[in-house]
């Protein structure tokens, strides 16, 4: 039954709407939001406060709304904290009520408000101080469990989120009676204007008033201007779209509720967009926000703000109660009672503080007096006023429409740090000067507070605003509206009024304000962290100016005196869904496939992921249990016959011109200006700093061509640097570069078989013979009649190797040629494990060893370093500090016991003599199981590493208390001599 | 932020990799008297102004230039951009 449904409204009285709240199933009509629907079925109650768990109801019929907070919908498309007030009622929504333990009316965290007196402001501070052993087991464990307000479903969201791009000269941001003649202003003169509205209907404040517009209806100079614009193709009116936040240069942030509206989304439609808009000028007409007045036992359900009230009355068609006080400070107050009256509901009293209060028929207006209380458990059932008489009298009502007059909202004003400035007149904080660059004002987010001022400042800023770009518009003709002043005595709270609520979302009352006054924290800055003010998810909007207001009471300062406070982004809470869009999950990150990928994956392939590459890790076999057997065997299989592994994750830079081989020289710590044509070096390269970051070859094609690699981790920044060499440091040098790590397919064919194997591919005008094409030469050549390719002669593993590169797109071509060509050598593909077990083996550094700590010659590689040239990291690289005597050099390790593993990480320390920091004598960076060897084996670093080969020594692990003996040998495990490589 | 690139005009700032200090464009001579120290000023010593600070940007996921970009550190405004590779050349870099 909807005891509190009234007639007319701009809901469809002809289309009812099913949902439950809390499990029990309600009617309402469409065109209602959740708010207005439960209030229409008489249920006040719809939360419990924060911290004291007190009863609350809907406040406000806006996003502003600090209590009507609930969980929205069911399963993975549970919502908590979602504001009733702003939820459009679909057929079958699902809502219920949170911050509860047991049912909403009888919640058994109401207990917390028995003990208000300890749970005042800072109470953490003061309660949760001793003992120190209970921080972490008791106290935090306490506080986790009661903080927040709804819970999570911990499912996965089924519904899609995305993300767009706009474009426009004026982005209008509120379609109210200003927001609507700056866009209708802007789209006549021909400008691209977006028109964003929170709401799902455009009108605003013209929806909610009786007495807007002069000679025709509010509702029908909307449906009017609405239509006006729907028919210019440069405007795009955005409903259900939240401006969250004014960014640098124009950059808005919006949130588009695309399908928030519906039970389901419709296929293939986002639930929500985030759209970043790009404008050149930005108008906010985001209207002004009602302040409640605070008095005992204010935040009753029922206990609203007269505007909201009235809103809910004249567009929503229904009201808290049928019996309505209204506590007023201005004429506003009495517009609510007018207008409920109207709708037939009571008005027992219009309670207004000023003395010269006007009177009202229909109603008895007490001048000069002042609600002192409310009653009633669940909702309010009546209110005590104290007369200016000094007598008190109760009044019986259901509801309360709280007056304290308006502040413009300022949010998006305020978020590229602008302070808003206190007005007199309006005694409310209007923008200041400040304002994010490219953005105007206007309306009652300015302080323009009547009808007529909000449409002529309206089509007014929009023509300053077009005339910054060059577009001539003019205001136009604007509908007739009221234009009344509004006088306004500024009242924040009754006084002797202890519980008198401020801030309804973090439970801070009047009491909080003067403690807080009390013991210091007088700043507005101090104020807000000592009482959590403002605090909120609503950011304070319906109390900040109230808070501070009370502050300066106390301290006999101004309100501006005393401060403000300003908003950040964003505006409204935004999920985190819907700033991440598409990104989540597999598209976390984009995903990049080798040319091998498909093959891999029918050889069933293990993938590990490489960055954003996905690389074979091992390829199982039938019979094998363990990754261990896979990789053994591609290890072994490899160093006896053949084997290829997929590099083409390698970074591969292209780089030509005269200046080539000089602009090499400037990168690498070793010289290419000498290297013949058709040779390859291995290079290495600093930071600026001295520090080694990456290493790689570079291969001479041409005389002014070079193919330099880099690790796969880091392509991306080697890259970078070597533009900005380019670009910065070395413009005179005539050299080109370009990434073609993406362009070629590169494979690594290793082992004694491997000149074999390919012999079957390359074409055979082309010599691949060790005299002909000896170890680090390389050529452009083709293969399988035809196809180009480039051959480097270049090992990782150690073995007799080379590396082979195609165009891309023949690189699954390749690899299944490699594989049937190679079954008389039994060919054996192997993926990341083995390719890493192999350059343990061999000693080579990755990774692990390029650490960002270590230098050329903690590798070994003192040598390389050329001094007849500069390079970048070549000065500060002789740093004594780097050079120091019996520094760290990269060492092989081999257990004493060949099967126990020496953990990468531990720690190396004496025989004798204590494990502790002071003594560690170096760490190991590289540990795996070698097949050639039959034993664990590492790679680490240890100080004075070159002189004490033979030295054995403790690995500790102090994190698993485990430590083993391990004898100092070179880094060359396998082949040290390199005889393989050259055969 | 909008970075108005002098080829290609406005582009979003996230099309870019940040750097720092357009000083880094003034490297050392190796082979002067005072290298180390040079060096050393020139890779740790920044100036960190409020207000106008001139700053190196790489056109990542563009066209792949270098950018000296003039940034208002208080404000974020944006008063000039150039190809880095220019004002290289006019602070007198060329091969070494």
């Amino acid at each position: 039954m909807t005891i509190n449904r009234l007639k007319g409204g701009l809901v469809d009285h002809g289309a009812p709407l099913n949902f439950t709240f809390d499990g029990k199933t309600y009617q309402g009509l469409a065109g209602d939001t959740l708010a207005s629907a439960l209030l229409a079925n008489g249920r006040r109650l719809m939360g419990r406060s924060f911290k004291y768990h007190r009863p609350r109801g809907v406040m406000t019929a806006g996003s502003e709304e600090p209590n009507a907070l609930v969980e929205l919908r069911e399963g993975g498309r549970q919502e908590p904290n979602t504001r009733a007030t702003t939820v459009e009622l679909f057929d079958g929504l699902t809502a219920n009520s949170q911050n509860r333990i047991g049912s909403l009316e009888r919640d058994l965290m109401g207990v917390n408000d028995l003990f208000a007196n300890f749970l005042s402001a800072g109470f953490y501070y003061k309660t949760f101080m001793w003992p120190r052993a209970f921080w972490e087991k008791i106290y935090e464990p306490i506080i986790r469990n009661a903080a927040g307000l709804g819970s999570v479903s911990f499912e996965d969201d089924p519904d899609l989120y995305d993300k767009g791009f706009l474009h426009c000269d004026l982005l209008v941001i509120g379609a109210g009676p200003a927001g609507l003649a700056a866009a209708l202003t802007a789209g006549r003169a021909g400008a691209r204007v977006i028109l964003a509205e929170e709401d799902f209907l455009l009108g605003g404040r013209l929806l909610a008033e009786t007495s807007g517009l002069e000679d025709q209806s509010g509702l029908g100079w909307v449906t009017q201007a609405q239509a006006e614009l729907s028919a210019m193709d440069n405007v795009r009116i955005m409903p259900r779209t939240t401006v969250a936040g004014a960014y640098d240069h124009g950059i808005y942030g919006a949130v588009e509720r695309v399908s928030d509206h519906l039970a389901v989304p419709e296929a293939g439609k986002p639930r929500q967009c985030f759209w970043r808009i790009y404008s050149k000028r930005a108008l906010v007409c985001a209207g002004a926000l009602e302040r409640p007045i605070a008095f005992e036992n204010n935040d009753r359900p029922g206990v609203m703000l007269a505007g909201a009230t009235r809103a809910y009355a004249n567009r929503w068609a229904v009201t808290p109660a049928q019996s309505v006080v209204v506590f007023a400070n201005s004429d506003d107050g009495h517009k609510t009672a007018a207008d409920l009256m109207a709708k037939g509901i009571e008005v027992p009293a219009i309670v207004d503080i000023r003395a010269d209060a006007p009177a009202l028929p229909g109603t008895e207006v007490l001048a000069g007096a002042q609600i002192i209380d409310t009653k009633g458990r669940l909702g309010v059932t009546s209110v005590t006023v104290r007369l200016a008489n000094g007598q008190t009298r109760s009044i019986a009502c259901g509801a309360v429409a709280n007056s304290g007059g308006w502040n413009p909202n300022l949010g998006l004003t305020c978020h590229q740090r602008g302070r808003p400035t206190w007005n007199d007149h309006i005694h409310a904080f209007v923008p200041g000067a400040d304002l994010p660059v490219g953005q105007l004002v206007a309306g009652a987010a300015a302080g323009q507070f009547s009808t007529h001022a909000a449409l002529t400042t309206g089509a007014e800023q929009a023509v300053a605003a077009l005339a910054d770009l060059g577009i001539t518009a003019s205001v136009g003709d604007l509908p007739k509206a009221e234009d009344a002043p509004r006088a306004m005595t500024p009242f924040w709270h009754v006084k002797g009024a202890k519980r008198a609520w401020v801030d309804f979302q973090n439970d801070v009352t009047v009491k909080d304000v003067k403690l807080s006054h009390q013991e210091g924290f007088r700043a507005v800055e101090h104020l807000k962290r000592y009482t959590t003010l403002g605090m909120a998810t609503d950011q304070g909007k319906t109390s900040n100016v109230t808070g501070l207001a009370v502050m300066a009471e106390l301290t006999g300062k101004s309100i501006p005196e005393t401060g403000t406070t300003i908003y950040r982004p964003p505006y409204v809470p935004v999920a985190m869904g819907t700033l991440a869009g598409r990104s989540v999950g597999k598209e976390f990150h984009p995903t990049r496939l080798t040319p091998s990928h498909k093959w891999a994956e029918e050889q069933g392939a293990v993938f590990v992921e490489v960055g954003n590459w996905l690389r074979a890790q091992w390829f199982p076999k039938a019979g094998e249990t363990t990754w261990r057997d896979s990789v053994d065997r591609e290890v072994t299989a490899t160093r006896q016959s053949v084997g290829v592994c997929d590099v083409t994750t390698l970074g591969k830079i292209d780089v030509q011109g005269p200046d080539a081989a000089e602009f090499l020289n400037k990168l690498y710590i070793n010289g290419f200006a000498k290297l013949a044509v058709g040779k390859v070096r291995y290079g290495v390269m600093l930071r600026e700093d001295g520090i080694a970051y990456d290493d790689g070859t570079a291969a001479r094609l041409a005389e002014d061509h070079f193919v330099v690699t880099t690790t796969t981790a880091n392509a991306v920044l080697v890259y970078r640097n070597m533009e900005f060499a380019r670009q910065c440091l070395f413009p005179g040098l005539d050299v080109q570069i370009i990434s073609t790590t993406e362009a070629w397919a590169q494979y690594a064919v290793a082992g004694p078989n491997s000149r074999k194997l390919l012999q079957k591919i390359v074409d055979p005008e082309f010599d691949i013979s060790n005299e002909a094409f000896p170890f680090m030469g390389c050529r452009e050549i083709t293969v399988c009649g035809g196809l180009r390719a480039r051959l480097f002669r270049i090992s990782f593993s150690g073995e007799l190797a080379y590396e082979i590169a195609v165009p891309t797109r023949y690189g699954d071509a390749l690899i299944r040629r490699l594989m049937a060509e190679g079954e008389e050598f039994n060919v054996t593909p192997y993926g990341t494990e083995a390719l890493g077990v192999m350059r343990i083996e061999k000693g080579h550094a990755v990774g692990n060893e390029l650490n960002g700590t270590t230098t050329a010659a903690n590798l070994g590689m003192a040598r390389m370093v050329s001094k007849k040239k500069d390079c970048i990291g070549n000065t500060l690289s002789e740093r004594d500090g780097l050079n120091r005597e019996g520094d760290y050099r990269l060492v092989g390790l081999k257990p004493k016991e060949a099967q126990k593993m020496i953990p990468a990480g531990a720690h190396m320390m004496s025989q004798t003599g204590s494990v502790d920091a002071a003594s560690d004598q170096g760490y190991v960076t590289s540990a795996c199981y070698s097949p050639s060897l039959e034993s664990y084996i590492a790679l680490g670093f240890l100080k004075d590493g070159a002189n004490r080969m033979g030295e054995t020594l403790r690995m500790v692990n102090p994190l698993e208390g485990t430590e083993l003996l391990a004898e100092v040998v070179s880094a060359h495990f396998v082949d040290p001599e390199g005889g393989r490589l050259r055969d | 932020m909008l970075i108005n690139h002098p080829i290609l005009g406005p582009r979003d700032a996230a099309e870019f990799t940040y750097l720092g200090d357009a000083a880094l464009i003034d490297r050392p001579n190796w082979q002067a008297d005072d290298a180390a120290e040079a060096f050393h000023d020139y890779l740790y010593l920044r100036d960190n102004p409020a207000g106008l600070h001139r700053e190196l940007w790489f056109h990542e996921q563009g066209d792949r230039s270098w950018l000296v970009v003039t940034r208002n550190t208080l404000t974020h405004e944006i008063t000039s951009v150039e190809l880095a590779r220019d004002v290289a050349l006019a602070r007198g870099r060329g091969k070494e």
